[in-house]
Formats: C-alpha cells, sequence, structure tokens
C-alpha cells in the first residue's frame, strides 16, 4: 500500500508503533552545527570567511606582543626598549608593590594585607548563597569590619604606628573606595528609596531632589564638590581629611543610584504582602524589617551587584581630587625615566585593564547567575 | 470517497489541499514527527487531538514551514515545500493561521492588525482593505472594536480578531492551533461558533483542539496523535464510539470522563 | 450616643499617625535646616577669612587664559571668564553629539550582531561587549590618549594616507571576476535546494569564491599614490580643508533636492500605496536621488570643492583641518565605551518582542523584512529607546573625564581653570552642576511624554 493511501484513508489505525530513527546526519552533531552557525546562508558564509580572516590576522600579533616577545625580566627599561620588543611586563614587576600599596611604608604592608583578607573572607562568606548565618555575617562586614579596617589601616596611638592617608594608594586605595562606597551607599539607598515612596510629603520631596539631583550630575563635579566645598562648609579647624572627602562623594553619589535600583524592587512587590504585614498588626519599620526588605532586596539583588560594577569602575574619577588610586599609580609610574619608554604606556594599561577586567567581569557573572536562579525560582 | 457517509454541511471534493508523506522531524537528536501521512481535501474539516506533546502543533506548523521538516515531503495547494523562500512566501500567504496565544500585534489598532498583510503582501488599496476587513470584523461580531488595541480586549475577542486577521488573507485553507486553550471558560463559545461558521461556509479547516463537542459538530475526520505519530484516524462517529487502538481508548478514557 | 463617646478609647497624641507624620518630618526639616544655616554660615566665615569672592562679578572679567580649541571667539586677552563658560560648554555639547552619533551606529551595529545566526559574528560582538562594559572609561580614555595618539611620531614624520584613486576597470578581468563571484553566487543558490554535507561545502566555496572576485577585481582598479593630504601626527588628525568654488552651489543645491526630492517621493508613494494598492521601491529611488544627483552636478560643473591640503612648513602643518588628539581620544572613548551599553539595550529591545510576533507576520505572509520594519522593529523601538536615552545623558555627564586628557570641556574649562583663578568655588561649582542638572532633567521631562504617548494601550 502506498503512502499516499495511508493519508486519504477515512479511517486508519497503526498497527505497529512507528520507527525511531536516528536523526539524518544533517540535522545533529557538527554538521548540523556548522550549517547552521556557519553556512546557513550565503551571506552567514561570507561573514564568516570573513571574520576568521580579521581574527588570523589580529591575533598571532597581539599574542607575540603579549606573550612571545614580550620581555618578563629585566632590572631597567632598558631592554624594553628595544626595537621589537612587545609588553614591558618586568616594569609591571618591578612596580608591582607599589601598584597594591601606593607608598604605604613597606614594613607596614602586612596590615593592608591582613584587611583585605579579612575582608574578602567576609564578603565571601556574604556572598556563596550555601553558607549559613548570613544576618551575622552582614553585620560583621557592615558594622564590625570597617571599624576594625579603620584601626589597622591608619593605626592606633601606642599599639601600631599611624599611617597617614597621603601615604595611601595602589589597588588597596581602589578596594577602600569601593568597599566605603558598597557599605555606605546600601543602607542609605534603602533609606531613601523608603522615603521616596513615603506617604510624608517632606520627606518624599526630600528624597525625591536629592536623589534626582546626585543621578543629573556627573561623578567629578560631586568629587570637586566634595573636595572643594565641603572645606567651606565646616568650621576651619575641622578639616576633612583628604581621602575623607571623595570617599563622601562616592557614598552619596552612589547612594543615589543604589536608591533606584531599591525602589524598583519596592514597586515589584505585591500590594498584598504590604496588606498581609499590615493585617498581622506590623508596624512600619517592622513591616520594612522582616516582610518587605527582605523579599525586595533579593529581587534586585542583581540590580545592587551592578551598581557595584559601575561604582567599582567610576573609582578611578578620584584621581582628579588627588587620590592615589591603582589606575593613578599606574598613571605615575609609567612616567618613570628608569622604565620610561614606547611600550610602557601600554604595559600599564593593559595590566590595569586585566585587574579591573577580572573584578567587574566576575561580579558580572555573579549577579547574572543570581538572575537566572530568582527567575528559576520565581516559576516555581 | 464517494462511499463516504459523513458529508457535513458542504461536500468535500477531491482536490487535495494539503499532502503530508512520510514526513519526519528531528529536534537534536529527538524524534519530534515519525512517518506521519496525512492527505487533507479541499473543503475538509480536520480535527487533529493528542496528549500534549504529541506532535500536533509541530505537525501543523510544517505546514507553513514555520517549522523545518528533515524527511518526507509536504505539497500544500500543489506546492511542495522547500527551502525556497519566495514558494514559502506564496504558500503562507494562502494558509491562515490562528495561534494559541493570538498574537495580534500590540502596537497596532484591531483595523490595522486585519490591513496590514493585505496592504503589504496583497497589494491592496487601503479603502479596499478596510471595507474587506470590516466585513470579516463584521463576521466575527465585533466591528465597533475596530479602533480599539488589542490590549483593550478580552480573549475572546482578540481570538475573533485573530480569526478575521487571518480571512482577510482570503486564504484557501485555515489552521487553527489550540485557539480555545488560552481562553477563560465563558469565551470558548463565542470563538467556536465563530469557527463553526466558518466550517459551515466550505473552508478547509485543520484544527488542533481538544473541544470534543465541536470535532462532533464539524470535522470530517478526526487525527488522533501521540509520540510523534498517527496513530488513529476516523470519523467523529467511528472515532468516539468505537476507538480502534488502545492509546486512543487511554486518551479518551481520560478526556471524556 | 453618649454610651458610644464614653467606649471611644483614649488615643495618646503621639499614636495619632497624622502627629507622628508631622514629628518625624519636623524632626527632618529641623535637621536638614540646621545642616544648612551652618554649611552657609561656616562658609560666610571661611571665605571672607581665605578671601575667596562670594559673588558673581568675576563672570565679566578678562580671563587670561587661551584654549586651544574654540567653537566661539576667544582670546586670552580679550575675553571674560564669562566666555569662558560658554567655551566649555560648546565643546562639552559637541564632544557629545559627535560621540553620541558614532556610538548609536555602532552600537545598534554590535547589538543586531550579538543576535546573528552567525555564530563567530555573534562571539566576536560579544567578546567586545564584555571586554569594554567591564573596563573603566577613564582607563579606556587614557588607553586611547597617551598609549595610542600621544606616542604617534611629530609632524615632520607624520603617517600619510595615501591618495585612492580609481582606475577604469580592464575589461577581461571584469568579465572574469563577475563569473568567478557568478559561480561562487550560483553554488550558494544551488546549495539551497540540496541537503547533506554538501549545503556547506557549497556555501564555504561560494562564500570564498565571491570574496576572492571582489578582491581580485578591487586590486584591479583601486591604485594608491602619492599622499592624499591625510596625516595623522601627535598634534592630531589633520586633512584637507574643503574650500568653497563657484560649483559649490549647484552641488548643494542638488543635495537639497535630493533629500527634498526623496521625501516628496515617499509622500506621493504613500498616497498611491493607499488608493492603488501599487508598492514603490522607495528606499532605491531616495538613494538615487540623494547620491545620483550630487554626483550628476559633479560630472557637469566638475568638483564641488577645492581642496586646501595641509602643508608641512618647519615643525608643523599650515593649511587644513585639525582633529585634535584629545577630542579624537575623548570621541573614541566615549563612543566605544557607550556602543557596548547601546548593544545591549539593543539585544533586549529585539528579544523583547515576542516570538510569536514574528510567527503570526510570518503566517501572514509578509516576508522577514516587511515583518521587521512593520512589526518587530516599531515594537522593539519602544523598549529601546527609554533606556537609550538614559544612555545618551550618561555619554554626555561622561564626557567630563575631558579634565584628564586635557580636553577644553565644561568641567576642565570652567571647573578646572576659571575656579582656579578665580578661588569662586561654590559660584563655579554650582553653575556647572546646575547645566547638567537642566541637560538632566530636561530630557528626563521630553522622555516622559513619549513614554506616556508610546506606552501600548492596554486594558
Amino acid at each position: 500500500m502506498s503512502d499516499q493511501a495511508i493519508g486519504s484513508r477515512i479511517a486508519y489505525v497503526r498497527r505497529e508503533a512507528g520507527p525511531t530513527r536516528p536523526a539524518p546526519i544533517m540535522t545533529r552533531g557538527v554538521f548540523a552545527w556548522v550549517r547552521e552557525n556557519l553556512f546557513s546562508t550565503p551571506m552567514s558564509g561570507v561573514l564568516t570567511i570573513g571574520s576568521l580572516l580579521f581574527v588570523l590576522w589580529v591575533a598571532p600579533d597581539t599574542f607575540r606582543y603579549l606573550i612571545s616577545d614580550a620581555v618578563w625580566q629585566a632590572p631597567d627599561g632598558v631592554a624594553c626598549r628595544a626595537p621589537g620588543a612587545g609588553a614591558c611586563w618586568a616594569f609591571v614587576a618591578a612596580k608591582f608593590e607599589y601598584f597594591m600599596y601606593g607608598s604605604y611604608p613597606r614594613g607596614e604592608t602586612w596590615r593592608v594585607d591582613v584587611t583585605l583578607v579579612l575582608g574578602l573572607a567576609l564578603i565571601l562568606w556574604l556572598l556563596i548563597p550555601r553558607l549559613p548565618r548570613k544576618g551575622m555575617a552582614a553585620f560583621a562586614f557592615f558594622v564590625v569590619y570597617p571599624v576594625v579596617a579603620f584601626f589597622l589601616l591608619r593605626g592606633l596611638e601606642g599599639v601600631l604606628p599611624i599611617v597617614e592617608t597621603n601615604l595611601w594608594g595602589g589597588v588597596f586605595v581602589s578596594l577602600l573606595v569601593a568597599a566605603v562606597g558598597i557599605v555606605a551607599s546600601l543602607p542609605l539607598g534603602v533609606l531613601l528609596a523608603l522615603g521616596r515612596r513615603s506617604q510624608l510629603p517632606f520627606v518624599k520631596f526630600f528624597c525625591v531632589v536629592f536623589i534626582e539631583f546626585v543621578r543629573g550630575v556627573p561623578l567629578i563635579t560631586v568629587l570637586f564638590m566634595a573636595n572643594t566645598m565641603l572645606p567651606l562648609f565646616v568650621p576651619q579647624e575641622w578639616t576633612p581629611d583628604r581621602l575623607l572627602r571623595p570617599l563622601i562623594g562616592v557614598s552619596l553619589f552612589a547612594a543615589a543610584y543604589m536608591a533606584e535600583v531599591v525602589r524598583a524592587g519596592l514597586q515589584a512587590m505585591p500590594k498584598g504582602q504590604f496588606e498581609g504585614a499590615m493585617a498581622l498588626g506590623l508596624p512600619y519599620w517592622k513591616m520594612m524589617r522582616l516582610i518587605i526588605l527582605p523579599q525586595a532586596l533579593t529581587t534586585v539583588i542583581p540590580g545592587i551587584v551592578n551598581s557595584f560594577i559601575a561604582l567599582f569602575k567610576d573609582t578611578t574619577l578620584v584621581a582628579i581630587v588627588g587620590i592615589f588610586d591603582f589606575l593613578r599609580t599606574v598613571e605615575t609610574a609609567r612616567l618613570d625615566p628608569v622604565w620610561a619608554g614606547p611600550t610602557i604606556s601600554t604595559t600599564g594599561y593593559v595590566f590595569a585593564a586585566i585587574f579591573y577586567w577580572v573584578f567587574c567581569f566576575a561580579m558580572s557573572r555573579y549577579s547574572q547567575m543570581l538572575e537566572r536562579k530568582l527567575a528559576a525560582g520565581r516559576r516555581r | 470517497m464517494a462511499a463516504s457517509p459523513l458529508v457535513k454541511t458542504t461536500p468535500v471534493t477531491n482536490d487535495i489541499a494539503v499532502e503530508i508523506v512520510g514526513m519526519h522531524k528531528w529536534y537534536g537528536e529527538f524524534h519530534v514527527l515519525r512517518d506521519v501521512n496525512l492527505t487533507v481535501r479541499r473543503g475538509e474539516k480536520i480535527v487533529i487531538c493528542g496528549p500534549s506533546g504529541s506532535g500536533k502543533s509541530t505537525m501543523i506548523r510544517c505546514i507553513n514551514r514555520l517549522e523545518e521538516h528533515q524527511q518526507g515531503t509536504v505539497v500544500v495547494d500543489g506546492v511542495p515545500l522547500t527551502n525556497d523562500l519566495k514558494r514559502i512566501d506564496e504558500i503562507r500567504r494562502d494558509v491562515g493561521m490562528v495561534f494559541q496565544h493570538f498574537n495580534l500585534f500590540p502596537h497596532l489598532t484591531v483595523l490595522e492588525n486585519c490591513t496590514l498583510a493585505p496592504i503589504w503582501v496583497r497589494k491592496m488599496p487601503q479603502k479596499q482593505a478596510e471595507e474587506i476587513a470590516m466585513h470579516y470584523l463584521t463576521r466575527v461580531k465585533i466591528p465597533d472594536q475596530a479602533l480599539k488595541y488589542p490590549g483593550q480586549l478580552s480573549g475572546g475577542q482578540q481570538q475573533r480578531v485573530a480569526i478575521a486577521r487571518s480571512l482577510c488573507m482570503s486564504p484557501k485553507i485555515m489552521m487553527f492551533d489550540e485557539p480555545t486553550s488560552a481562553l477563560d471558560p465563558e469565551m470558548v463559545k463565542e470563538v467556536l461558533d465563530t469557527m463553526v461558521q466558518l466550517a459551515q461556509d466550505g473552508m478547509t479547516m485543520l484544527c488542533v483542539t481538544h473541544e470534543m463537542g465541536f470535532a462532533r459538530q464539524v470535522a470530517d475526520r478526526v487525527v488522533f496523535m501521540d509520540r510523534g505519530e498517527i496513530v488513529e484516524i476516523n470519523t467523529p462517529e467511528e472515532f468516539f464510539k468505537n476507538p480502534q487502538h488502545e492509546r486512543t481508548k487511554l486518551f479518551l478514557s481520560q478526556i471524556l470522563h | 450616643m453618649s454610651d458610644i463617646q464614653m467606649r471611644q478609647p483614649h488615643v495618646p497624641w503621639w499614636n495619632e499617625p497624622k502627629n507622628r507624620g508631622f514629628v518625624y518630618q519636623s524632626l527632618l526639616f529641623i535637621v536638614l535646616a540646621f545642616l544648612i544655616w551652618s554649611a552657609v554660615d561656616n562658609a560666610s566665615t571661611n571665605m571672607r577669612a581665605r578671601g575667596i569672592p562670594t559673588d558673581f562679578s568675576f563672570w565679566n572679567r578678562t580671563a587670561g587664559f587661551d584654549v586651544n580649541l574654540t567653537l566661539i571667539e576667544f582670546s586670552a586677552a580679550a575675553s571674560t571668564y564669562g566666555q569662558a563658560f560658554w567655551v566649555g560648554l560648546l565643546n562639552t555639547l559637541m564632544v557629545s553629539v559627535v560621540s553620541i552619533i558614532f556610538a548609536t551606529i555602532l552600537g545598534f551595529g554590535i547589538g543586531i550582531a550579538r543576535l546573528s545566526s552567525n555564530w563567530i559574528v555573534a562571539k566576536l560582538a560579544t567578546a567586545y561587549v564584555e571586554t569594554l562594559r567591564n573596563l573603566p572609561l577613564l582607563l579606556q580614555l587614557l588607553f586611547w590618549y597617551n598609549a595610542v595618539l600621544k606616542p604617534l611620531p611629530g609632524p615632520r614624520d607624520s603617517v600619510s594616507v595615501p591618495n585612492i584613486s580609481f582606475v577604469t576597470p580592464d575589461i577581461v578581468p571584469t568579465i572574469v571576476c563577475a563569473f568567478i563571484g557568478g559561480v561562487g553566487y550560483a553554488a550558494t543558490r544551488y546549495a539551497r535546494t540540496i541537503g547533506g554535507v554538501a549545503v556547506i561545502v557549497a556555501n564555504a566555496i561560494g562564500a570564498l569564491l565571491m570574496l576572492t572576485a571582489v578582491a581580485i577585481w578591487l586590486s584591479g582598479v583601486v591604485r594608491f599614490s602619492g599622499k592624499a593630504g591625510i596625516y595623522l601626527n601627535n598634534r592630531g588628525l589633520i586633512f584637507p580643508e574643503f574650500v568653497e568654488t563657484a560649483d559649490t552651489w549647484p552641488f548643494a543645491i542638488a543635495l537639497v533636492v535630493g533629500i527634498v526630492g526623496s521625501l516628496a517621493f515617499r509622500h506621493w508613494a504613500r498616497g498611491v500605496q493607499k488608493e492603488t494598492g501599487d508598492q514603490m521601491p522607495v528606499a532605491l529611488v531616495a538613494m538615487g536621488l540623494i547620491f545620483g544627483l550630487p554626483l550628476l552636478t559633479t560630472l557637469v560643473f566638475g568638483a564641488p570643492f577645492d581642496l586646501a591640503r595641509p602643508e608641512l612648513r618647519g615643525f608643523n602643518f599650515v593649511g587644513g583641518t585639525r582633529i585634535l588628539p584629545e577630542f579624537a581620544a575623548l570621541m573614541f572613548g566615549l563612543s566605544l565605551y557607550t556602543a557596548s551599553f547601546i548593544a545591549e539595550i539593543v539585544r533586549a529591545g529585539i528579544l523583547a518582542v515576542n516570538k510569536g510576533q514574528t510567527e503570526a507576520s510570518s503566517a501572514l505572509g509578509l516576508t522577514r523584512a516587511q515583518g521587521l520594519k512593520l512589526v518587530v522593529v516599531p515594537q522593539a523601538m519602544r523598549v529601546i529607546i527609554p533606556p537609550l536615552t538614559n544612555q545618551f545623558l550618561n555619554l554626555t555627564k561622561n564626557s567630563s573625564l575631558a579634565v584628564f586628557i586635557g580636553y577644553p570641556d565644561l568641567v576642565q574649562v570652567f571647573a578646572g581653570t576659571v575656579l582656579n583663578q578665580t578661588g569662586a568655588a561654590v559660584q563655579v561649582i554650582a553653575i556647572t552642576m546646575a547645566v547638567y542638572l537642566v541637560i538632566s532633567l530636561v530630557t528626563s521631562f521630553v522622555m516622559d511624554i513619549y513614554n506616556k504617548r508610546m506606552a501600548l494601550v492596554e486594558r
């Protein structure tokens, strides 16, 4: 019986189960992949070959510059100035301590290391979802740690020698600015977000004006303001510390952006959650602390991490008010006459790029992972 | 066909509208359609049912090439389906499709939804396209909603707009992909009534649906699919009274009781 | 009645929500008022003590410094601090507008490339986005300025772009190339009708043949000779200046006629389509008018411009137009960085359009291009435009990083030099912030109106 006959018959019953055949070669495995992804149309074929040519053109030169022709060991910049020499990694090695600690006294750098390791441990505790007792971790990180870090880094009369902030610099200051920004902006941002949704008109007005003002101006102008105007606004004998001023500026700036992220989370909360909490007789602050904020903050963790990434990249701007953050130390080091040469700038920037990229990329991957997890949770 | 005891309101002719012979389809390694054979004659109404994941939707989506099959032949309106884009466009013009989730264009009004394809595909003057659109909107009983946006209508109304939108292209074949499963119960009837009316007008129809009352009322043949293959085809009378295959019996016992 | 009154519980006044709100707000008000009052008080004491001006009289005083890029007349001797403000503001706006244009074009290209069905193209676009948006903008600016543009040789050893000229193609190679390309195209067409591994082979060979044909043909037609008058050195990019001639007018008129004509043609074509349903090749005709007409006048009247080529005199170039390395670095940095964000917005916008929309337009018989034009893009643009404007604002604010590489923008000229010279910190910073604030507020006001108009109508 021909196949056509089956299809046109009024009545048909399948007597044996249909055969399960392996997919034809073109619909599976490597072949299907190549056809679908590289040569699906003539245009796609042209693009594939063009892109391959581009990669083959760029990749070998990059490899030669960064790896095979690079100068890995040298006492000074002479070898790096040789024609045809690639990246000068010896320069990075020689300046490594400076990049890490700035002018922090060399004998005291263990204090910085201890502070960093402590901070890292606490952050991992906070970030790894499986570890228990997040509340305690948060308390340790947001309240105890800042105090400990302050005395470790600056010193305590009679116990640890004082190190003035104008000696601080390098990666350590970049991380410090970022950490202070993060620690200060989160609670401030939450308060501002709550204030913006408050029913008290003056509170709301103040929060709206503050948030919109800060978000409307560039960070540089905020830093200028903190640096030049803050000393004018306080009694002369108080003159705020040189490093403290940009820290205040960065924190306020980050708080306004954080407030908008948190507000999005509050807005996404179903009304039923507020009503449920009120029906239980919870007063405002308890309702916020126990019911609303834990949920609202969880849903916007990806947004919070994204604003941390932005904050981390923005820490480079504190250089404008004379703070020696990591990028500024690179800028200073590349002008050192011992090393100066045609490849030094690029080497320094590539090194800085790797540092910033690893941090930001890791954070963005983390936020994407959380996003997927949250989405999966919501589906359930 | 002369022996057919089941000629309904309109005669089923001997012209072939759709012919599927030995069609196979895989998603990667997964064999989703196995050896599908089905011939649809002009004027014939076919209801396709089966458990979810049985390949019903995939099969009708192969007919207007929203999905590609890998083996076998599919001939629609005398045109065999290949990768030739031009032919695929020609076929799609003549095969209307109504989706489970309506897929109306939310940025266009109801009227614009209906006139879009006639104007751009059939190259119709705007006035004529609007007249035709109003004609079909009247037929699905919502002419007064023409200037609203889809988001302002109820689910049942949206689905009727979707039917009118397809009809505006004067298709030779209409396909329905679970048109009532996304609707609230009270809206199912208004959509089914529209489909019954369409059947009475002699349209060739392929409907994937679980509305067994509709199948009894209008279908010339019921096709039961399971695990990617056609298990049983029969007239609705025989199909419901005397299911032959074990899987058909099991399926019917689950949905009818 | 009295019974009810008696049972009404006594509410302590501090438990009334109204009173509580009042207390909270008063507290906030008092704290704020105190802070502001003490700030103002301290500021006036401090400023008087340090001899810092407290008024705006500096605005009209002579500036006494020069700016290396000015869109309005400016000189150290004759211009005021107020004029310096306008110079800075205009420079900020100029670099922002130019960068926004490039960032948008590049961002849309990369965003679409990320969605390409071609794996390599999609991966390259992803690599671009993931690299650029995860690096601080300042680092990128410094890289472009200090590692790329500044180390360029001095004017005497400038990198020079050769003159590109086209020779009339020889007939035989042209035919041969056309044949090769044609075979390649035929191979890819043929690939569609067959199955199997042959599809890949035919497409790959076809693509290679077409690329080869184009490359061979171009190598026979394009000639590099002499110098085009475009020089790249550590003073910037120097290229010939266009000088008006008698033949400029026909060219300009042809261009205007081309643009107006194609707009008119589009209008007319729409009318015709409405009446008869016939569709015109609007894009093709518009291209012909906009490019063809000016080309025609050039053929008839001759070149529309004289090129004033820059010449090396001593240690620098004379004549020609110069793009400062500071401007170029800032523009590169801002455009490339912002493009990575715009690409993500575009991608998200296109992905936000439900797959069912494309399926429905296909099922109605619309071609892929029509479906994109009539169904997908209009919906995607609604999602794209609000965050896109936000990126434009971010770019404008980020242009203040100019101060790090010495481009004379508002912050560098006004909040930098003017502030240092006059010492009027409070006034200068307030004005600077106000400018950015006004730009932001005006933009978000316009966006609000746009969003209200474009919101999809829902029940």
